[in-house]
């Protein structure tokens, strides 16, 4: 370590001390006489049962309502043939390294597996990206990435490509965002995911299209 | 542990440099240069604003509603909020500790600043470090409060708003004035007139349809995304059990920041840190909804530390200061410090509609800003600007019904203001106006005396109607403001009148 590097480090430690001693001091001053109790008195379950067939109802609702394209297949029998339908125009794909096989026997583009990964230029090529997900909420028209998933894979591969097409099945839909969280593991990265990529900033309107995928299909497989 | 380190900044250090501090100047951009009273005079001139505001608060207004009403628990919810931020400030510093050990763990570093410039400090060394001379930028109040693309730019350094309405603010040379939407008093041909003169691949035909002016952006920031070396962020909610940090955004210009650059660097305040991951089941359903008005907001991205294989491989995280420790010494006032940022206190605000927040100088505006701000730089005489500020509000109370977490803006402002008459050695005009103002309204018994003194005012106002003018002490309102003239009748007097009872 050199002279500066240790005259650094012991500077950094000094500001974490007064830091973290301004704001004991603070807290003691302002600290309620009796300690605070924290309640949760909102439903930790939602309304509708994860799964069912009202869920999967709602879902589609709340995706539609936020631009995105829903396509309800009975059964994991469909989902190739509704993939391959909504990439018919699709010349080229990536897909995380764990993305089941039989997803893609309709699809007749090249189809470029992230391991070992693309570079951003390369997924900047391709048309778009398939993928499933950990976990979809129905009152908000949400799904949730996780990085650590082999059929989800690293964020950008969901990021990079300009359509994503996602496959949700009906076990991993909740109605409510507390019982997603409670689903969820926080250790790997995390994408919740509410309709394509927009902006509210021009008047407040809500605008589709900005930096993210601008075109988003769920395939949503369940009753 | 943390008593060792209580102990040893005790033994090693004056008794003063653990004192909770504020922000001094010019630490950051928490000051502006003129009164609130002096630029809304010149806000209110102008009519192009006041109509682009108009709409857009209207806009979102609507919005909130439609989607609030949409959950039955949302009282439940609020009161969720409001608990675990006040659970949060009781245990601010072991809270903080337990974030640096995850954080660390997971392969971050984790920096603190007592204020402004020592953030930027950190910041300009780490981005040197990489020896790269250009950043991307996701929106992050942190960093607009600490000035950091200026402490950049002179060192060398290129820092790319990439957030639409950040992106527009910066392009025209001007400052932010939302929280939310930092260009909210531009409008669509304003933007489109913006694009055309500062971005030099524009296409000329660019109309002013929203859509056009999105993708315009995208085109403009799509290379600076996919080679940027260094991403620099704020953070939503920091989740101190497990060293989570996460960042609510709208276009993927958030994910670009987080993940696309092999160094990222993230800015917050240390009172953004929330307990546990569970905690996010409360502030994800009320931020969205209270601040874009949706259900959800396009993209929300969690992370923790470092993760191979997956996004930034160098992960740094400040701790920010600059003044919160004085606001968290204030029993009532550190209620200011669990604001989520969602911006609906603005958009409800009748002051906030008229004036836009340029006029509120420091870059936190509206009834939050109002009280957070003089909270957050300490209110140095009566020449400090800041002190004007919890007069910016008619103490209607659509702040507290609008705010998600609760927080009793309201009382805060009539407290700031008792404040900044207190920081005064010799009272001016407005202190002894607002001074008697905060005394009438104590008691519902010297309210009614106050009603009835206000007959005088018609007095004053005479054929006009309008009072342009006080006698001292009253002259320090009137300078900046007509006043209209009382009503004949008070609500309190016409109801004692109408119903024979003394009210
Ligand atoms: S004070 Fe409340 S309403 Fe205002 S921005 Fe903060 S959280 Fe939102």
């Amino acid at each position: 370590m050199s002279a500066r590097d240790s005259g650094d480090a012991a500077e950094r430690s000094s500001t974490r001390e007064i830091v973290l001693a301004r704001l004991r001091t603070a807290r003691d001053a302002g600290n309620p006489a009796t300690p605070v109790v924290v309640t949760r008195e909102f439903a930790t379950t939602g309304r509708l049962a994860p799964g069912s067939a009202a869920v999967l109802e709602r879902l589609d609702e709340t995706l539609t309502d936020y631009r995105a394209t829903v396509y309800r297949v009975g059964s994991e029998a469909g989902v190739a043939d509704a993939v391959a339908g909504v990439l018919a125009q699709a010349g080229s794909i990536v897909v995380p390294p764990g993305l089941p096989g039989e997803w893609l026997t309709g699809y007749r583009g090249d189809v470029r597996r992230d391991g070992p990964p693309l570079s951003v230029d390369e997924l900047d090529a391709v048309d778009a990206v398939v993928t499933g997900a950990a976990v979809a909420i129905a009152d908000t028209g949400t799904f949730v990435l996780s990085s650590a998933a082999s059929d989800q894979g690293r964020r950008a591969i969901t990021l990079v490509p300009d359509h994503h097409v996602c496959v949700i099945h009906a076990a991993d839909v909740v109605c409510s965002v507390p019982e997603a969280i409670a689903r969820l593991d926080p250790s790997s990265p995390l994408t919740f995911v509410s309709g394509p990529s927009a902006t509210s900033d021009i008047e407040l309107d809500r605008v589709e299209g900005v930096h993210g995928p601008r075109r988003l299909d769920v395939v949503l497989v369940g009753p | 542990m943390s008593t060792d380190l209580g102990r040893a900044a005790q033994r090693s250090r004056t008794v003063e440099l653990g004192m909770p501090t504020v922000a001094a100047d010019p630490h950051g951009h928490l000051r502006g240069i003129e009164s609130f009273p002096a630029a809304a005079h010149k806000a209110l001139a102008d009519t192009q604003l006041r109509r682009n505001l108009g709409h857009a608060t209207r806009t979102i207004r609507a919005k909130r509603a439609a989607v609030v009403s949409e959950v039955d628990d949302w009282e439940e919810l609020r009161r969720a909020g409001e608990s675990i931020k006040a659970d949060t400030m009781a245990r601010l510093p072991e809270l903080l500790l337990q974030l640096e050990e995850q954080v660390t763990a997971r392969g971050g570093t984790v920096h603190w600043a007592r204020d402004a410039e020592e953030a930027n400090r950190i910041v300009v060394d780490l981005v040197r470090g990489t020896g790269a001379d250009e950043v991307v930028k996701v929106k992050s109040m942190a960093t607009q409060e600490t000035g950091l693309n200026e402490a950049l730019e002179a060192a060398g350094v290129a820092a790319f708003e990439t957030d639409l309405a950040e992106l527009i603010v910066q392009l025209s040379h001007d400052r932010p004035s939302h929280f939310l939407v930092p260009a909210i008093h531009r409008n669509r041909a304003e933007i489109r007139e913006i694009f055309l003169r500062e971005m030099p691949d524009v296409d000329p035909a660019l109309t002013d349809e929203p859509r056009r002016l999105a993708m315009a952006a995208r085109a403009h920031l799509r290379r600076k995304f996919l080679t940027a070396r260094v991403g620099i962020s704020g953070v939503n909610f920091a989740v101190a059990e497990t060293g989570t940090l996460s960042v609510v955004e709208s276009e993927g210009n958030g994910r670009m920041c987080l993940t696309l650059p092999d160094t990222l660097i993230t800015v917050m305040g240390v009172e953004k840190v929330v307990p546990t991951w569970r905690d996010l089941e409360v502030f994800l359903q009320l931020l969205p909804r209270s601040s874009t008005g949706e259900r959800m907001n396009p993209y929300t991205s969690t992370w923790t530390g470092v993760t191979p294989g997956d996004g930034p491989q160098t992960f740094h995280l400040v701790l920010l200061d600059n003044g919160r420790s004085n606001v968290l010494a204030s029993p009532d006032g550190r209620q200011a410090l669990h604001c989520i940022r969602c911006s609906a206190c603005l958009n409800v605000c009748p002051v906030y509609e008229r004036t836009g927040g340029h006029a509120y100088g420091s870059i936190y505006p509206g009834p939050i800003g109002a009280v957070l701000s003089p909270q957050l730089t300490g209110i140095s005489g009566p020449d400090d600007v800041n002190a004007s500020l919890p007069y910016a509000s008619s103490l209607c109370g659509a702040c507290f019904d609008a705010c998600p977490v609760r927080i009793d803006i309201p009382h805060l402002l009539v407290q700031q203001r008792a404040a900044a008459v207190a920081a005064h050695t010799r009272p001016t005009g407005q202190d002894l106006t607002m001074q008697a103002a905060a005394i009438a309204m104590t008691t519902p018994a010297r309210f009614k005396l106050a009603e009835k003194a206000l007959g005088i005012g018609r007095v004053l106002a005479g054929r006009k109607g309008r009072i342009t003018g006080l006698p001292w002490p009253m002259s320090g309102w009137t300078n900046a403001r007509d006043l209209p003239a009382p009503p004949a009748e008070t609500f309190r007097q016409w109801w004692s009148r109408t119903h024979g009872e003394d009210a």
